[in-house]
């Protein structure tokens, strides 16, 4: 079976706002970075996959416009409208048919442009059932984090914990817009949105954009002595309808890690040493937590409040600050998570090194009102 | 009420007695109004969505846009490949290199190509056709150039390979738009 690995990556900083670049010379500085930090040159680059969302860039067709800034010009170029960790999906399956060798992926970021991201969000709402009730669209995860609060008996507080924790995470990480030194109360003091739902449970926007380049083995082994190894993906949508989906666990997290796991040959989750996982609500993160099996139902709040998820606990979770702490980048959410990822398996992550890490996985979901996302498994052989 | 057809017979009706009576067509069914459908008689849900952005103009953009301000075009030269391109950008796409200095260009060019637009965006009807010409900007690469209107001729005049110019708004009108050229016009 051939294999697929991760031989370079670059990335601008997470930023509030960006108005120093347009999008395009904001990709062209990740691209440059990535083709630098592999050594290969975009001449070699077989396939080019970016991701994008046309009302996130307000502009329709928008994978038009994404060759130039990426080397792409006159080569084979597609995006897919999805979080970036799918399209390294696409281009690890483009590796193992054996067509391809070299393949970019790319994603990016630029959520300050747009001046009412509400409505992007409410727009993707049914347009019969839903739409005409004008709610805010975050009203979909108070439902969702009342529902998660009472089947799971996990606490409001200790949901006001991950927001602590990840924010504090951040602190330590230069890629993070929104590093804090926050109490749980700042969080339970913050202002309502949707019960019980608060404004510091969710993420905030930021800007940026992060190129990766996929190699094969054999690539892989000339570039570097130890290469990042996709050990494993799966992806999954449950139901759209927001009237009959599972509101008690997040099953498109459950089932994608599951289908990870098995392609990756893992089996107990106890073996993965580091997550970067889901936290555009902190509740998300203790739900996608239990739905993927890193712990146990219901056990997620206590173990937060044990150490568990913290940086020299048994499983750190979001050591990058997640997007609580690094900020919520859209479709390039993902991508971000493998950043750390790579970072922290190549023990290149600095003041945050997580001791021993080998094996990590990263997960996303596609945020409100979707019932969407992905998890990939990495693995740095020694 | 009942819904029978969709109405276009009007308007076939229009073309069919014009062109040929034999021609003459008669669809069944009952046709519905834009007034049915504003009236509620036809069940519909309208829907619009209330999106805005800003786009972040960056260094490129940017500078050609205040450049457009001032009533110049400037664009990007790449010392590698040694083309000169307008509207400008920070890299070379070719070469795949940061490109190297700011270029002034003449505000007059060539016309590649045309063609003479007898709708609005919106499908109505012109009375003056509108005419988008891809001109290519004298100084600048070949096949580089701006997309605009021609103006203060005929259109069936307008000839590809035709030598044209700006017509720039006065000073005080001018806001950092490609709007800020009115039109170009032949030399």
């Amino acid at each position: 079976m051939r294999k697929a690995a991760i031989v370079g990556m670059g990335y601008t900083v997470p930023q509030t706002i960006t108005p120093q670049l347009s999008y395009r010379e904001m990709i062209f500085e990740a691209a440059v970075k990535a083709y630098e930090n592999s050594g290969i040159h975009p001449k070699d680059v077989q396939s080019f996959i970016c991701v994008s969302e046309d009302f996130l860039e307000g502009v329709s067709i928008f994978d038009e416009y994404v060759p130039d800034q990426l080397g792409a010009n006159l080569k084979s170029v597609h995006t897919i409208s999805a979080d970036g960790i799918f399209a390294i999906i696409s281009g690890f399956l483009q590796i193992l048919t054996g067509k391809f060798d070299i393949v970019l992926v790319e994603a990016h970021s630029k959520a300050s442009n747009i001046l009412n991201p509400n409505e992007v969000i409410a727009f993707a709402q049914d347009p019969v059932y839903n739409q005409p009730l004008r709610l805010n669209p975050h009203y979909i995860a108070g439902l969702e984090m009342n529902r998660f609060l009472y089947s799971s008996g996990n606490t409001r507080e200790q949901c006001a914990k991950v927001v602590v924790k990840n924010k504090k995470n951040a602190l330590k990480n230069p890629l993070s817009a929104y590093p804090a030194k926050i109490e749980i109360e700042d969080v339970l003091n913050s202002a309502l949105l949707s019960d019980p739902l608060r404004k510091m449970d969710k993420s905030q926007h930021a800007d940026a954009a992060c190129v990766f380049i996929l190699a094969s083995e054999k690539i892989a082994k000339s570039i570097t002595p130890n290469p990042i190894w996709i050990k494993g993906a799966g992806w999954c949508s449950d139901d759209p309808s927001l009237e009959t989906r599972n509101w008690d666990e997040a099953v498109y997290a459950k089932l994608s890690a599951r289908q990870a796991y098995k392609m990756a040959g893992i089996q107990n989750p106890k073996q993965i040493n580091l997550a970067e996982i889901d936290d555009s609500y902190s509740y998300k993160e203790l739900q996608h937590l239990e739905s993927m099996g890193l712990c146990r139902k219901g056990e997620s709040g206590l173990l937060l409040e044990e150490g568990y998820f913290e940086h020299d606990g048994s499983l750190p979770v979001n050591i990058s600050g997640g997007n609580l702490g690094a900020g919520f980048l859209f479709e390039a959410s993902g991508a971000f998570k493998i950043v750390e990822l790579i970072l922290q398996l190549s023990k290149e992550a600095g003041c945050r090194q997580v001791k021993n890490a080998s094996l990590g996985l990263a997960q996303v979901w596609r945020g409100v009102p979707t019932a969407t996302g992905a998890v990939i498994i990495l693995e740095r052989e020694d | 009420m009942e819904l029978k057809g969709i109405g276009l017979e009007e308007e076939i009706f229009k073309i069919s007695k014009k062109s040929e009576k034999s021609m003459k067509m008669e669809f069944k069914g009952v046709s519905l109004k834009e007034s049915d459908f504003k009236e509620k008689k036809i069940l519909s849900l309208e829907n619009k969505p209330n999106l805005k952005y800003a786009w972040d103009t960056g260094v490129a953009i940017g500078r050609f846009l205040a450049e457009l301000k001032q009533g110049r075009l400037i664009g990007r030269k790449c010392c590698k490949c040694r083309r000169i391109m307008i509207p400008p950008r920070m890299f070379c796409e070719v070469c795949f290199k940061p490109n190297d200095e700011w270029i002034y260009l003449k505000d007059k060019g060539t016309v590649n190509t045309f063609s003479i637009c007898y709708v609005s965006w919106d499908m109505q009807k012109l009375k003056e056709p509108q005419i988008p010409a891809v001109i290519e900007i004298e100084g600048a690469s070949k096949m580089m150039g701006i997309l605009h209107l021609l103006g203060e001729v005929e259109p069936k005049e307008v000839k590809i390979g035709m030598k044209v110019k700006a017509v720039w708004k006065e000073i005080d009108k001018r806001e950092g738009a490609i709007t800020d050229i009115k039109y170009f016009k032949p030399i």
